[in-house]
């Protein structure tokens, strides 16, 4: 049952059936069948999974021979949180979209863009991975093209040429790296081997790294993301911020430090300032939002960046920080869009002055969300505090400094996710909420899935830290970094 | 009984599930039960926790038990257990939080009685039992976090427990954020304990601390930022403007919470960490500075207000700055004893304020009242007691617990025990300030509030003269020697303090000049409440109405002196501008202009981009995963 193959097609056959089925309720029942066998098909992954660090799973044919490419696909324990975390999410974000009429079309695309980034995640040859990387973008571009807000045409353009180019840079950097490998293929065991010098390394490390930037995003390649966040259906941004930003950690950990360790000791420290500024400086910002999706987008941008440079701190502290709180974003933040809209769907609009006093007519909702915001700011015994912690003693140990202002998220991050709770659920109700009505059927199923994961790996994080243990151990002490201070 | 510590946070946890979970179906006498009982059933266990406690210490041990639950987080070298620590420290912390907690539940049932959120309240009252218990077992620096950061919360929906208002719902904004910048430097304070130590339990870092040099840069960095951490939950310069806003939460929630336990959290970290603290003289220094100067402001704001919590509320700002001038001039067991003693009448006087708020039809604005012995006698008897308990004025429990500190102040350093005097005589004026305006003189209230006086019913007084007796009586556990007594407290705790001690030596003084101390505290204390009696009760001065042009030391008193509009000025609005100028010169004008230039170019150079936009899309998300599946098919067949 643990067959790799079988978990990446699964996705892609749902998709070519769900492409013509026209009646929206159909369509939405199989979409959530085919994501639920799938997740139900990554439990034995799960189960067989031997925690050390080595890569399991593997599954490997040559796919265009001529070329050297091969489809090379494994999992190991950095791989298997992102697979859990993608097929567990898009059973969640399915559900989620319930409320909305969506073909069958809708639902090809999530779970093509699915398939996407299972390959993105499992990929052990460059090529498998680009084409893992490009299969998950073109989708979220169309759902965003299609089902967005009004600017959608206008943002989806920005982030198009914004992913587009990043996309073309690692493309020109993965060629290069085949046309160095002796055996002519594109394995990534391969590009581990090469010992480039580190002028080359330096390169490589810019056309990987703005690739991988662009997608998370970190300062300053981050202004597609604010806008695409916001004008995306809600489906549409709970895959972008929940999973598809991940591809971006993933990639740095997976391939840019591995392959080009000399140009992460030239630009890692440069990386790091950068993924700190943007903490503080998405938080401050975060502030005066009055769209509630925009908060909540620019919030995104400031956790990425903490992940970002614990990533970027090359230890294990903060690498294992930033692989379980990528989990952990993906839950709280796919959480708060989906309160979002629950909210903009009821009230007509996301305006936080016009919302308030929600948390009398609808106190099960209040009760939820105050738990996904307390995650969301890290309160201990919550998911988000296991990773943030990581992170910061990860941040820490590469610097004081780093970390201090790092944690500066501590602060201001309850700052804007209580002015947002605030502005949402206190103060006296207006006409228009006075008859919230409270969440129920699909919504409540999936909260009450969020709330669970939320406290359950806050409270019990051991089962889920044990998985990438071995693996960051291993991978951190095999690229040691040269120049770190 | 030492192998059931767990169950003691766990009950409140329960009663908080049971009662959040059940709050729409359970009636409200059951919510009550259940809700004062899990918190019964922790206070029994704590004195049986506290009996073996006492009695490994008459037998000469350190008393020392550890309690194994899970590890929690490992990451490399990092391990982190969640494990319960009991010491006598902690045995007497659990007294005082299941102790104090479950009369405050009990008063409780009878104030919140009429409240629609009835259960909502016991499940938060019970949330925060469970932190307190956390922070207070917790046998190293993470644990002790959980509950740090967890009360917080508890304190957060507690202010805000009325949040229709929304500077209510503003004031527990603010409680939270200025608490969480303390709690940037306990992580941070945490990180460096780990990067010098390699663990972060108790029992680790302290023995190796101990052989450490005093004034080690480290310790002092440590230290420094643990106090910071102080200063956040235990309300002290710069961060003590939350507490009085506070007040906005329910009354039985000021006094567990914002006066009798989570607020000296602080102090309860520091005598915990008392071995780094005291090889740190630099920052027992600025310790005793921060806490003399927040006793001295927070008084001095105290003696013009007019809102009878609010008085109350910077009464307890004052006296846990008293309680760190302990702790900054080494009296460790001063200041937990002023912890003790100050547990139990400031609890007593929040309750008996709350009394009076409840007898008032909720006024609070001393004002108004007037002359309501006569219909709240016990609430006012039990109320006088708090009063000489607070004022220091013998043999009531604050005068031996202020006594303690301010003798310890003496013998380090005189200007110290100067100001600790001065702020003494303030104490006992705007305290007793408020007992003669609320209970003397004539009734100044509505004809309204007039009919509707009445004591409170048993729920509220029993718990009233529990706390008045304790409140009388409290002080007897640590009388000193120059008083013929054993200092009980002191030998219980010295374990705790066993690695201080023999860093510092035992402090002396003798005997003539500790009474000469005793003798001119009492003595002014009780001149000050006669300054006060003859100011509200002979003359009958009611303070002027807030529209009356004051002096200006008046004026900066009775405006807090400003500290919350400078605050404002100095940090909200320049941080709300500097929000509002990244978002649209920086990001808007400035990166995402730069792109769209890019962007703008592109556009214009390549057509193929618009076809996206204008072509059939089910075609084209068709003709994608069909080219996916027949490269895919390419590999399988050819491969």
């Amino acid at each position: 049952m643990d067959n790799l193959f079988i978990l990446l097609l699964l996705p892609v056959f749902g998709a070519l059936v769900l492409a013509f089925v026209q009646q929206a309720k159909a369509a939405r029942q199989f979409a959530l069948l085919v994501s639920l066998v799938s997740l139900a098909f990554t439990i034995p992954f799960l189960v067989n999974f031997v925690p050390d660090a080595s890569m399991q799973f593997e599954q490997r044919f040559a796919w265009i021979p001529s070329l050297g490419i091969h489809f090379h696909v494994g999992i190991d324990g950095i791989s298997l949180p992102l697979v859990l975390l993608t097929n567990g999410l898009v059973p969640l974000i399915i559900l989620a979209a319930f409320s909305y009429d969506y073909k069958g079309g809708f639902y090809a695309l999530v779970l093509f863009m699915q398939a996407g980034l299972l390959l993105v995640f499992t990929a052990l040859d460059a090529f498998a991975f680009y084409v893992g990387w490009e299969v998950a973008l073109i989708p979220i571009y169309f759902i965003c093209a299609l089902w967005g807000g009004e600017n959608r045409i206008r943002v989806n353009l920005k982030f198009f040429i914004y992913t587009f180019l990043g996309s073309l840079l690692m493309l020109a950097a993965i060629i290069y790296l085949h046309l160095q490998v002796p055996t002519d293929d594109y394995a990534l065991s391969s590009f581990y081997q090469l010992a480039l010098d580190s002028s080359t390394q330096r390169w490589i490390f810019w056309a990987f790294f703005l690739a991988f930037a662009i997608k998370m995003p970190i300062f300053p390649f981050h202004t597609w993301q604010p806008d695409t966040y916001t004008e995306a259906p809600t489906a549409g941004t709970m895959l972008l911020a929940g999973i598809m930003l991940k591809m971006g950690v993933y990639g740095v950990i997976r391939w840019l430090i591995p392959v080009a360790p000399l140009g992460v000791a030239a630009y890692g420290q440069l990386a790091l300032v950068l993924c700190i500024i943007g903490v503080v400086y998405a938080s401050i910002i975060a502030f005066k939002q009055r769209d509630a999706k925009r908060l909540v987008a620019y919030s995104s941008i400031a956790h990425v960046g903490l992940i970002g440079a614990g990533v970027f701190a090359w230890n294990v502290q903060g690498v294992q920080g930033a692989i379980i709180q990528m989990v952990n974003h993906g839950i709280s933040v796919v959480g708060l869009f989906f309160v979002l809209d629950i909210v903009a769907r009821r009230l007509g609009t996301r305006d936080l002055a016009a919302m308030g006093g929600i948390a009398k007519p609808a106190p099960i909702l209040a009760i939820v969300f105050l738990v996904i915001v307390m995650g969301a700011v890290g309160l201990p015994l919550t998911n988000g505090f296991v990773g943030e912690f990581l992170l910061l003693l990860g941040v820490y140990e590469y610097g004081v400094w780093y970390a201090v202002f790092g944690g500066l998220t501590l602060i201001l991050g309850a700052v804007y996710m209580l002015s947002m709770y605030q502005k949402v659920m206190f103060g006296d109700v207006n006409e228009q909420t006075a008859a919230f009505p409270d969440i129920r059927g699909s919504e409540w199923l999936v909260l009450a899935v969020i709330v669970l994961l939320i406290i359950g790996i806050g409270v019990y994080p051991g089962p889920l830290l044990n998985i990438s243990e071995a693996a960051v151990a291993e991978l951190v002490d095999k690229v040691g970094l040269i120049g770190k201070n | 009984m030492i192998e059931l510590i767990w169950l003691i946070p766990l009950l409140p946890l329960v009663g908080f599930l049971v009662n959040g979970l059940g709050r729409n179906v359970l009636p409200k006498s059951l919510v009550g039960i259940i809700g004062s009982g899990v918190v019964l059933g922790a206070f029994l266990l704590s004195c049986g926790v506290f009996s073996m406690v006492y009695s490994a210490r008459q037998a000469g041990e350190a008393a020392t038990f550890t309690q194994l639950i899970f590890d929690w987080i490992s990451a490399g070298n990092l391990h982190v257990s969640l494990s319960f620590l009991v010491d006598p420290l902690s045995a007497i912390m659990l007294l005082i939080v299941t102790g104090i907690g479950f009369l405050i539940h009990i008063y409780s049932t009878g104030y919140m009685k009429h409240d629609p959120g009835f259960a909502k309240f016991f499940a938060f009252l019970n949330l925060f039992i469970f932190f307190m218990l956390l922070l207070v077992l917790g046998s190293n620096y993470i644990v002790m976090f959980i509950g740090w950061e967890g009360v917080g919360l508890c304190s957060y929906l507690l202010i805000g427990f009325w949040f229709k208002n929304s500077a209510y719902a503003s004031a527990a904004k603010k409680a939270f954020v200025m608490n969480r910048i303390g709690d940037l430097g306990f992580l941070i304070a945490v990180f460096l304990i780990f990067s010098t130590f390699g663990t972060l339990e108790f029992a680790g870092v302290f023995p190796e601390a101990a052989t450490m040099p005093m004034g080690d840069t480290t310790l002092m960095l440590i230290t420094l930022l643990l106090f910071i951490a102080a200063t956040g939950k235990s309300a002290q310069i710069p961060l003590f403007t939350w507490l009085p806003d506070a007040m906005a939460g329910p009354t039985p929630v000021s006094a567990l919470i914002h006066a009798a336990t989570m607020v000296t959290a602080g102090i309860y970290m520091i005598a915990r960490s008392n071995i780094l603290f005291t090889l740190s003289p630099i920052t027992l220094q600025v310790v005793a500075a921060i806490g003399i100067c927040t006793a001295l402001l927070a008084a001095a704001i105290a003696i013009t207000q007019n809102d009878i919590k609010k008085v109350l509320a910077y009464s307890t700002v004052s006296q846990l700055g008293y309680m760190f001038l302990g702790l900054g001039v080494g009296a460790f067991t001063g200041a937990f004893f002023h912890v003790l003693t100050h547990a139990f009448f400031k609890a007593l006087l929040f309750l008996g304020a709350g009394s009076v708020i409840h007898a008032m039809s909720n006024e609070q604005d001393m004002r108004s009242m007037g002359g309501l012995k006569k219909q709240l006698p016990i609430t006012y008897l039990t109320m006088l007691i708090g009063t000489i308990a607070i004022a220091g004025i013998p043999p009531l429990s604050g005068f031996f617990s202020k006594d303690e500190i301010l003798a310890h102040a003496f013998a380090d350093n005189k200007l110290l025990w100067m100001l600790g005097f001065i702020g003494a005589l303030f104490t006992a004026f705007y305290m007793f300030r408020m007992l003669f305006l609320t209970f003397f003189g004539r009734f100044r209230g509505t004809a309204e509030q007039a009919s509707h006086l009445h004591e409170s019913p048993a729920s509220m007084t029993v718990p009233l003269i529990i706390l008045a007796v304790l409140a009388a009586i409290g002080g007897f556990i640590n009388v000193p020697s120059a008083l013929g007594g054993g200092h009980a407290l002191a030998d219980f705790l010295s374990p705790v303090f066993a690695d201080s001690v023999a860093q510092t030596g035992t402090f002396h003084l003798d005997h003539s000049t500790e009474y000469i101390l005793m003798g001119v505290s009492s003595l002014a204390a009780v001149f000050m409440a006669v300054v006060a009696y003859r100011q509200y009760v002979s003359k009958a001065t009611i303070p002027a109405a807030d529209e009356v042009s004051r002096g200006l030391l008046a004026r900066l008193s009775y405006r807090k002196f400003y500290v919350d509009e400078v605050y404002d000025a100095l940090i909200v609005r320049p941080l709300n501008a500097l929000s509002v100028f990244l978002h649209r010169v920086v990001d808007k004008s400035g990166i995402d202009g730069v792109v769209n230039g890019l962007a703008r170019s592109v556009g214009e150079s390549g057509k193929g981009i618009r076809l996206l936009q204008s072509g059939n899309v089910g075609f084209y998300i068709f003709m994608m995963v069909i080219a996916a599946v027949v490269l895919l098919a390419y590999g399988i067949f050819n491969g």
